[in-house]
């Protein structure tokens, strides 16, 4: 597909000498939404940091925008707009709302104002002058996806979004999560709340212990109890 | 018992001595904080300070000129050392960065020793800090007082330079999470050569302040060190008000005990220290979990 934002082939990220990703091959389109689902150490958050560029592939090719970044450091992969909002949210604790909001912003060309992501997101207002560490997980989460925002990140790799937060919070998330869609932002999201995955993704792939197991519509998924209960256990 | 006069300018002393011991701790922290590295060159710097301070007043007679010069001089010896050793060993294992932090210290003060000697060299005390002021019925030396005066206002600036600039809020952000500052797109390398330098900088700067009043020679930083270590253990590893707080506290126990009896003064320091690390492992404003 000569459309794609982000093309990854045959790609195959190591830990020391354990091989992690084998082969992986996906691409997102632009204005797509894509979710990538699997068991627990499926190599999920592997393939997210290879794209960030926190792991190098030994071998395969990653392109954003036509262009190879496989090799080049997270700064650089972040400069070209991507952004991975990492799983443990990685939060600056000792640093205020503001002050993650505002170090996030310093290299990015076209930053967001302030005012801009807080009509986004109201409640970081309210918190702003709160440190990192006093915030809620649904308010830590709104933070690290802010980030990404200020930076009008054109790719945003939401790596498990909804993990470990309230019903009403997930259903606010992924409110957030489409408007990010509707406003033509690409994204790749992991997540092991299927049903939240589904309720926004324009394509699916399932990873199997590090392979790409399946690849399809989050319609033909769901219809396929059997593939679910496979690869997701669910 | 020591009289009131004793103790109230041995109180003083602390002060002098517990505001130096911060600036040389927060550069300490600052780069054990970011970098991940325990600078065991720290003391060797704190000394090249004062060495040149030696050479810019032995030549000029201006002080002014002495922090200035000694200013740059030290930060091109903290690029220098960033640049072409210490950043070969931020994958390296903690036990090899102790190892050639070290082992550049040494190279360091065997380097002063060769060119200037083992002797002391005295460095004169500016004439807007010569004599002695009266502070009711104590008499103190004007230098030392000012002394604690223009070292405030140094932490007062990196305390403005970390809390109030972008490169400071690059810098707080890299002591928790360097990663997570390079993922956000700032080139994380760039920063810590900045971190590193600003730490020489202000070992180099509290060497600089401090030759008037002591004897400077070669060896002078290897105390200052481990006190300096001590600090940074007390306020928290990597926190910035954790090594002024943890210094004022250091000065002041060491100056004080000195006044009963100098011997005990670095037993109680270490006394405290390990009374802390019981009561509070983490140190006075460290978090839980970090380094
Ligand atoms: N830093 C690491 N060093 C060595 N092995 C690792 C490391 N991180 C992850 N692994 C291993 O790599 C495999 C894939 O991990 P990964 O985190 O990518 O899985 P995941 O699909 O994101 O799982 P989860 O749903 O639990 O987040 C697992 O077997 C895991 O144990
Ligand atoms: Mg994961």
């Amino acid at each position: 597909m000569s459309t794609s934002l982000l093309e990854l082939e045959a790609v195959n990220s190591f830990y020391g000498d354990s091989h992690i990703l084998f082969d992986v091959s996906l691409t997102v389109g632009r204005n797509e939404v894509v979710a990538l689902l699997g068991r627990n150490g499926a190599g999920k958050t592997t393939t997210l940091r290879s794209i960030m560029g926190l792991v190098t592939p030994r071998s395969g090719s990653i392109r954003l925008d036509g262009r190879a970044i496989a090799g080049l450091p997270p700064f650089e992969i972040a400069r070209l707009g991507l952004q991975l909002v990492p799983e443990e949210r990685a939060i600056f604790g000792q640093l205020t709302v503001e002050e993650n909001l505002r170090l996030a912003a310093l290299t990015a060309p076209n930053a967001w104002s302030l005012d801009r992501i807080y009509e986004f997101f109201p409640r970081l207002r309210e918190r702003r002058r709160s440190g990192g560490r006093q915030l809620s997980g649904g308010e830590q989460q709104m933070l690290a996806i802010a980030r990404a925002l200020i930076r009008d990140a054109q790719v945003i790799l939401l790596d498990e979004p909804f993990e470990g937060l309230a019903p009403l919070i997930v259903r606010d998330l992924v409110r957030v999560s489409r408007d990010l869609a509707a406003q033509g932002r690409t994204i790749l999201v992991v997540e092991q709340n299927v049903v939240a995955a589904l309720s926004f993704a324009d394509r699916v792939y399932v990873l199997n212990n590090g392979h790409i197991a399946w690849e399809g519509t989050p319609a033909a998924l769901r219809g396929d109890p059997a593939l679910m209960k496979a690869h997701l256990g669910v | 018992m020591p009289s009131t006069a004793l103790l109230l300018s041995q109180a003083f002393n602390g002060l002098a001595l517990g505001t130096l011991l911060a600036l040389v701790a927060s550069g300490l922290t600052i780069i054990l904080g970011t970098l991940g590295v325990l600078n065991f060159a720290h003391g060797a710097l704190f000394m090249l300070g004062a060495y040149a301070m030696y050479v810019v007043m032995a030549h000029t007679g201006s002080w002014l000129l002495g922090l200035l010069a000694g200013g740059v001089f030290m930060l091109v010896v903290g690029v220098a050392l960033e640049r072409l050793l210490v950043r070969l060993f931020y994958q390296r294992p903690h036990e090899d960065q102790i190892l050639v932090t070290f082992g550049a210290g040494i190279v360091i003060v065997e380097a002063v020793r060769a060119y200037f000697g083992g002797n002391t060299k005295s460095v004169p005390t500016p004439p807007w800090g010569q004599g002695i002021v009266r502070l009711g019925f104590l008499f103190y030396p004007t230098y030392r007082l000012e002394l604690i005066g223009i070292v405030a206002a140094v932490l007062f600036a990196l305390y403005l330079l970390l809390y109030r600039t972008s490169i400071g809020l690059v810098v707080r952000a890299g002591i928790e999470d360097a990663r997570m500052v390079g993922v956000l797109g700032i080139n994380v390398r760039r920063a810590f050569l900045a971190v590193f330098a600003l730490g020489v900088l202000a070992a180099g700067v509290a060497g600089m302040l401090y030759a008037p009043i002591v004897s400077v020679q070669p060896d002078m930083g290897g105390s200052f060190l481990v006190e300096a270590f001590v600090v940074i253990v007390i306020g928290g590893l990597g926190s910035y008000p954790g090594a002024v707080v943890g210094g004022l506290i250091a000065g002041e126990i060491i100056s004080l005990t000195s006044a009963f009896n100098t011997a005990y003064s670095e037993v109680m320091l270490f006394a405290v220290m390990a009374l802390l690390l019981v009561l509070r492992p983490q140190g006075l404003f460290g978090s839980e979990g970090r380094v």
